[in-house]
């Protein structure tokens, strides 16, 4: 029972730089948070304001029910995983997982126990009359992990805990972090810059963006259905083709093409369609809406190529589509189709979704 | 039946000179003999007698008959070298421990907290560095005279620490400023306070810095000669270096150079032993404190 609530909260370093701006949300026990968004738009200052270290200047911040926004850090109990792992260079493993322990006054015997259980999920049983100095980065990682899982907090605090690894065991410790924290019951608050994994890891994602929420569901939700322009470019990899087109009637033209428009999008003088690029392929029998153009580069990336295509009918339309690497195609006059269900629609004042 | 195949090994094969060894070496040696030399004179005057002392042909290293430690034991039965070096140890200690103990937390303060006029108060601070502090000296004495401080250890005590303070501020200053700020609010988290806080985590990965200040600032006080000249006259109030300065012959025309020798030896023994002490401590505690790797 420790649901932790956000209500109207806002943070002014000064008149000018506002880097959040009344965010209300919530997070339930066995519910795991991932704030994602461009560098800068708030997302450690939001977990240090949840952590007490930054002081909150309107709003409340409350664990439990319990409104902790006066309160101190380290009455809070909370736990956090900083991005440079903040071990105490002075102290051993063992007693940098024991000393916040230590300081809330538990026997002995229980700080052994929670070390042991902590230190057998995460391998760390040889390791532990080590310092930090004589660890390797992934090792004072899982120490910085193992810290705030012998806490047994209230909420879990992580900030880009990842990104000081190298990308293959970037992988591994993902995979390990979403095992270790199903089996906590716990509300975890994750940030990332990294979309793979607020996509993996996550049962909700907050994607920010200059301070602003801008959508907060579950990852797939954000993905099959992003809530405005901003959104959809900056979930998915690669970046959804968003095109700005002119409405002409029930229509839109891109390039020479005519797409038609769902009844909600039919108003304005234009709005801005988005499809993903593994959403474009090569027409099938059925298909209606295709458009033709010429490739001018071919990105390999694997399993499929990333194929960017001038339109036809107008020389600055783009349109990249991920073609299975085992289809064939000719580079001149490609055909390539715009399925309706997959085609986004977002209006051009507001950004926002049109289509439900 | 043997045969004997000529082995091509390493060593065989060089026959010149390794010049880049033997100039190392010589440069080594040189070093250390420029640097090491006029104290190891002194030593070497401070254990010989008076006659090798000034024997007309030059006695570099005295044999058995011309060794004595009589120079010593003059110092500390005649002299009493004992009140001197309690003196300067008194007053470069107590010195040193006010101007850690106060520099540290204001540096602190500078590095951390964002307070107004802090560009204000480093300027001002770093002005003082740049005053030969021989120039204060008059205007001290007036100072001391007036608050009744002369004959007082806190004359010495007071002025070395504020001379030494503008070191501390800056050094710890820019020590705490690259101390990762993650740490401390990392600590906060496991709810340590403050003071706990500054106490079990800052100040452990402090030490190095607070023994290279701390023995910065205790040479000062140990060595300092002008003020303590000054404002101390009181025979069993006076510091090592005014001490040893004033040590006289047995007449006037004489030069003691034996016990001045001595009192030279013994007067920078403790630095020595000081130093290297720290030193390996302070190795220890920077690849212990390395967050890095
Ligand atoms: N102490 C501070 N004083 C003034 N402005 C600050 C302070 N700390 C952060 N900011 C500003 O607040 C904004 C948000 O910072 P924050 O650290 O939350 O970004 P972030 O989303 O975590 O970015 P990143 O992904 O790069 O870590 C930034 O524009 C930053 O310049
Ligand atoms: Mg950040």
């Amino acid at each position: 029972m420790a649901k932790l609530e956000l209500q109207n909260l806002t943070k002014a370093y000064s008149k000018t730089v506002v880097p959040v701006k009344d965010l209300s949300l919530t997070v339930d026990d066995n519910e795991f948070l991932t704030l994602v968004g461009p560098s800068g738009c708030g997302k450690s200052t939001i977990l240090r304001m949840i952590a007490g270290l930054e002081q909150v200047t309107q709003g409340t911040v409350s664990i439990g029910g319990r409104d902790v926004t006066p309160l101190a850090p380290g009455d809070r109990n909370i736990a956090m995983v900083f991005q440079s792992y903040a071990l105490y260079p002075h102290m051993t493993v063992y007693d940098n997982m024991a000393s916040g322990l230590k300081l809330r006054k538990l026997g002995v015997g229980d700080i052994q126990k929670r070390i042991q259980s902590a230190s057998q999920v995460l391998g760390l049983d040889p390791l532990l009359d080590r310092r930090p100095s004589q660890l390797s980065g992934g090792q004072r990682q899982r120490v910085a992990l193992g810290r705030a899982l012998v806490r047994e907090p209230d909420v879990f605090l992580l900030d880009e805990p990842l990104s000081n690894l190298d990308a293959l065991l970037r992988e591994q410790v993902r995979a390990d972090l979403k095992q270790i924290f199903e089996r906590q019951e716990s509300p975890v608050v994750y940030v990332t810059h990294d979309q793979t994994e607020a996509m993996t890891l996550s049962t909700k994602v907050a994607v920010l963006s200059e301070g602003y929420l801008q959508q907060l569901d579950a990852p797939n939700e954000i993905y099959r259905r992003p809530a405005n322009r901003f959104v959809a470019g900056f979930i998915g990899s690669p970046q959804m083709n968003l095109m700005t087109l002119e409405r002409v009637e029930n229509s839109v033209l891109l390039g020479e093409f005519k797409i038609e428009l769902p009844d909600a999008a039919r108003k304005g003088s234009s709005v801005i369609l988005g499809i993903r690029p593994e959403h474009v392929r090569l027409p099938q029998e059925g298909d209606c809406q295709i458009v033709r153009g010429d490739v001018f580069l071919v990105e390999n990336l694997g399993m499929s190529d990333l194929v960017s295509v001038r339109l036809h009918g107008s020389d600055d339309r783009v349109l990249r589509a991920m073609l299975p690497a085992d289809a064939t195609w000719s580079r001149e006059n490609i055909e390539l189709a715009l399925p309706p269900q997959s085609i986004h629609w977002f209006d051009v004042e507001t950004e926002a979704r049109l289509t439900s | 039946m043997t045969t004997t195949h000529p082995t091509a090994t390493p060593q065989a094969n060089a026959t010149g000179i390794p010049w880049k060894k033997v100039l190392l070496w010589s440069a080594i040696a040189l070093t250390v003999i420029f640097s090491l030399g006029p104290p190891m004179w002194e030593l070497l005057t401070s254990i010989k007698t008076n006659s090798a002392i000034t024997a007309d042909s030059v006695v570099y290293f005295p044999s058995l008959d011309q060794f004595t430690v009589e120079h010593y034991v003059q110092l500390f039965q005649r002299n009493q070298f004992h009140i001197y070096i309690f003196n300067s140890a008194l007053v470069a200690i107590v010195s040193t421990v006010l101007c850690l103990g106060i520099g540290s937390p204001a540096a602190y303060a500078l590095a951390r907290l964002r307070i107004p006029g802090e560009q204000i108060v480093l300027a001002c601070v770093l002005v003082v560095t740049l005053f030969p502090y021989i120039l204060l000296f008059l205007g001290l004495l007036d100072l001391v005279r007036a608050l009744g401080l002369a004959n007082n250890y806190l004359a010495l005590i007071i002025p070395y620490t504020a001379i030494n303070m503008p070191l501390t501020i800056l050094v710890m200053r820019s020590f705490f400023q690259q101390l990762p700020k993650d740490l401390e609010d990392s600590a906060k988290i496991d709810g340590y306070n403050t003071v706990q806080m500054l106490w079990q985590i800052v100040l452990p990965m402090t030490l190095p810095a607070l023994v290279t200040t701390g023995i910065l600032a205790f040479i000062f006080a140990w060595n300092e000669y002008i003020f303590a000249l000054t404002f101390i006259t009181r025979e069993s109030m006076k510091t090592i270096p005014v001490a040893a300065a004033q040590l006289g012959g047995t007449t006037l025309f004489e030069v003691p150079y034996g016990p001045l020798a001595a009192a030279t030896v013994i007067g920078t023994l403790p630095l020595v032993l000081l130093v290297l002490f720290f030193q390996r401590k302070i190795v220890q505690g920077l690849t212990a404190g390395s967050v890095k790797g």
